[in-house]
């Protein structure tokens, strides 16, 4: 049984659709910024952060044609509305609330804003749990079923589009809505500094001068169904063909220095999608732009025998999501393959990792028929999945 | 192949009692939840110095899978990637997310540490649990209001029999505002002595006892 992608979007600081962001991309414009004097820091930081007005002014334009079950919503709650309801405008086919429709929610934090003292007296104390805010979004759209969360650092958004193939190769359900969201805070800001994880510039993924993280915060969905006619006739049919997690069981807050967790992953997502190392058109890479990180990758790349493949990070230009990653990065790699066009990597000059491998620089056209997209995260955890263009006869 | 799947083995830890495949090997009504668990490490002598550096949550994983390890050392049985590390709470880390917060409410007592933001991800006792056991099978962290043994039976059966895992280790770890659960148990092909089929029935008849 072949699972295919029926709708996607991206909220970001670069737009509020896949396409407004994919353009961004091309030019290679980056969402994140220096900010300073706000309520995630007393330094100075760079990270990637959504403006709240156009957040709440997107949010009550589609909101007047709804009927809001709750007084108000979060800001991670507004973000994922927003975004999945850009799903069903650009596939009007997708029943959201059709009994065999499932939400899979992949978030670390969901609303952890909440525990600050400022933010407690507005929302019921229930709301930080993550399964009230699945609840919640799922009971916007009148969906029936209980949805699912899957909270495993940051591979949950990989993690999340595989559990969503799963259960629809099992038959449970037609149609998955895989969303992926995690906002910034002071939260989680502030345990990033307490790592020294942080840049003070825009992160430079895999570069030799690579010093650090940039965060960010977003919302990316994928619509994933099991019948094909539920795709857009008019665009080009994408499969989610493999997908794998594992472990590398070395530290909780460090990656293996051997890569063995990330290459275990991907060699049983490409067995999985009966793919082999040379076939592979794209790798779209977790770069973090740790030291330590992205020398991981390289080598499990390297040993997976995919050193010469284009490969890019996001990093840059949305800064780490954590949940949203992986579902804001595999988006863009859908978008690479239906424009046949590889994104360069923002702030990328000099290779600088443990093992020779090809980052892509500047945007560049190319054919991109597949896609790989690789995680890892705390926990030491790390996860893969592949992405195919269905072939017309 | 065989669709069946069975429960081998199972630990449970709650209410000053521990739970070995039916039989209580540990009781101790009288402490509070993380002296109990902690006297729970020191009762079974579980040699393991980086216990002491876990928040509570994983302290609770740790010596649930500690236990139920050594009552079915399946490490022993399957190569480390076959073995996947699946669990579900419902609290996810607010104990420690908690206590994260604590650090940085005031400027004027500032300390966020690594050692506690670290724990703020729930899936890092799913990292404890295949540090001390190498396993590097699958891995993910659910989250559910209750335990879900319709979702957990479903979920595991299918990774078994497509082959994706040979045998998994998997159940519910919560702690949250000194109330704690876990239960934790293997499924395989193997009936091993329990002989209990690995469905929803069988699941939330154990889960409950």
């Amino acid at each position: 049984m072949n699972v295919f992608v029926a709708s996607d979007n991206i909220i970001s600081p670069l737009g509020f659709t896949s396409s407004e962001n994919f353009e961004q991309l091309k030019k290679m414009h980056t969402g994140v910024k220096r900010i300073e004097n706000s309520d995630l820091s007393d330094e100075a930081v760079c990270a990637a952060i959504i403006d709240t007005q156009k957040l709440n002014d997107e949010f009550q334009k589609q909101d007047l044609t709804s009927k809001g079950l709750e007084k108000e919503y979060t800001r991670l709650e507004k973000m994922a509305i927003l975004s999945i309801k850009d799903c069903l405008k650009q596939n009007p086919k997708i029943n959201i609330s059709g009994k065999r429709t499932l939400l899979v929610l992949s978030s670390t934090k969901g609303n952890i804003d909440l525990l600050d003292a400022s933010m407690s007296s507005k929302f019921d104390r229930k709301r930080v749990y993550l399964w009230e805010t699945a609840n919640i979004i799922s009971r916007y759209f009148q969906n029936p079923n209980q949805p699912i969360v899957v909270s495993n650092a940051c591979i949950s958004g990989v993690l999340a589009i595989i559990i969503g193939k799963r259960l629809l190769e099992d038959n449970t359900y037609d149609t998955v809505i895989v969303s992926g969201v995690d906002i910034m805070t002071h939260f989680v800001v502030s345990g990033f500094q307490s790592f020294k994880a942080i840049s003070n510039e825009v992160a430079k993924p895999y570069d030799s001068k690579r010093d650090g993280i940039s965060l960010g915060e977003g919302c990316g969905t994928i619509v994933l169904t099991n019948d094909p006619g539920l795709t857009l006739n008019n665009e080009q049919q994408i499969i989610v063909k493999g997908g794998s997690s594992s472990n590398d069981a070395n530290h909780i807050s460090g990656p293996s220095r051997t890569g063995d967790g990330l290459f275990l992953a991907i060699e049983k997502t490409l067995k999985e999608a009966n793919v082999k190392a040379e076939e592979v058109n794209y790798i779209s890479g977790h770069g973090t732009a740790t030291l330590y990180n992205d020398d991981m990758e390289s080598i499990a790349i390297s040993d997976a025998q995919l050193a010469a493949v284009p490969m890019n990070s996001l990093k840059s230009y949305f800064g780490h999501t954590l949940g949203a990653a992986g579902l804001i990065e595999s988006i863009v790699g859908l978008h690479s393959m239906r424009e046949n066009t590889l994104i360069g990597t923002y702030n990328f000059n000099e290779l600088g990792v443990a093992k020779p491998i090809n980052i892509i620089k500047n945007t560049t056209a190319a054919v991109v028929n597949n896609c790989l997209k690789t995680a890892a995260g705390f926990g030491g955890c790390n996860a893969a999945v592949f992405f195919q263009k269905v072939q017309k006869n | 192949m065989e669709n069946r799947n069975y429960i081998s083995s199972y630990c449970a830890v709650k209410e000053g009692e521990v739970i070995v495949d039916h039989s209580t090997s540990y009781s101790e009504k009288t402490l509070p939840s993380i002296d109990f668990i902690k006297s729970v490490y020191k009762h079974f002598q579980l040699n393991y110095p980086k216990f002491y550096k876990m928040d509570h949550l994983c302290k609770l994983a740790f010596v649930t899978s500690e236990l139920l390890l050594k009552s079915n050392p399946v490490t022993q049985k399957y190569s480390s990637e076959d073995i996947a590390i699946i669990i579900a709470n419902s609290t996810s880390s607010l104990e420690i997310d908690t206590e994260h917060q604590n650090t940085i409410s005031d400027k004027n007592n500032y300390f966020p540490s690594p050692a506690i933001f670290v724990y703020t991800l729930s899936n890092i006792l799913i990292g404890e649990i295949a540090i001390r056991n190498s396993i590097k099978g699958e891995n993910t962290f659910f989250i559910f209001d209750k335990f879900d043994p319709d979702f957990m039976s479903s979920y595991i059966n299918s990774l078994l029999n497509s082959g994706k895992a040979k045998c998994c280790i998997t159940g519910w770890v919560d702690f949250y505002e000194n109330k704690y659960e876990s239960f934790l148990y293997t499924v395989e092909k193997e009936k091993g002595t329990l002989n209990i089929e690995h469905t929803s029935e069988q699941l939330k008849k154990l889960f409950n006892n």
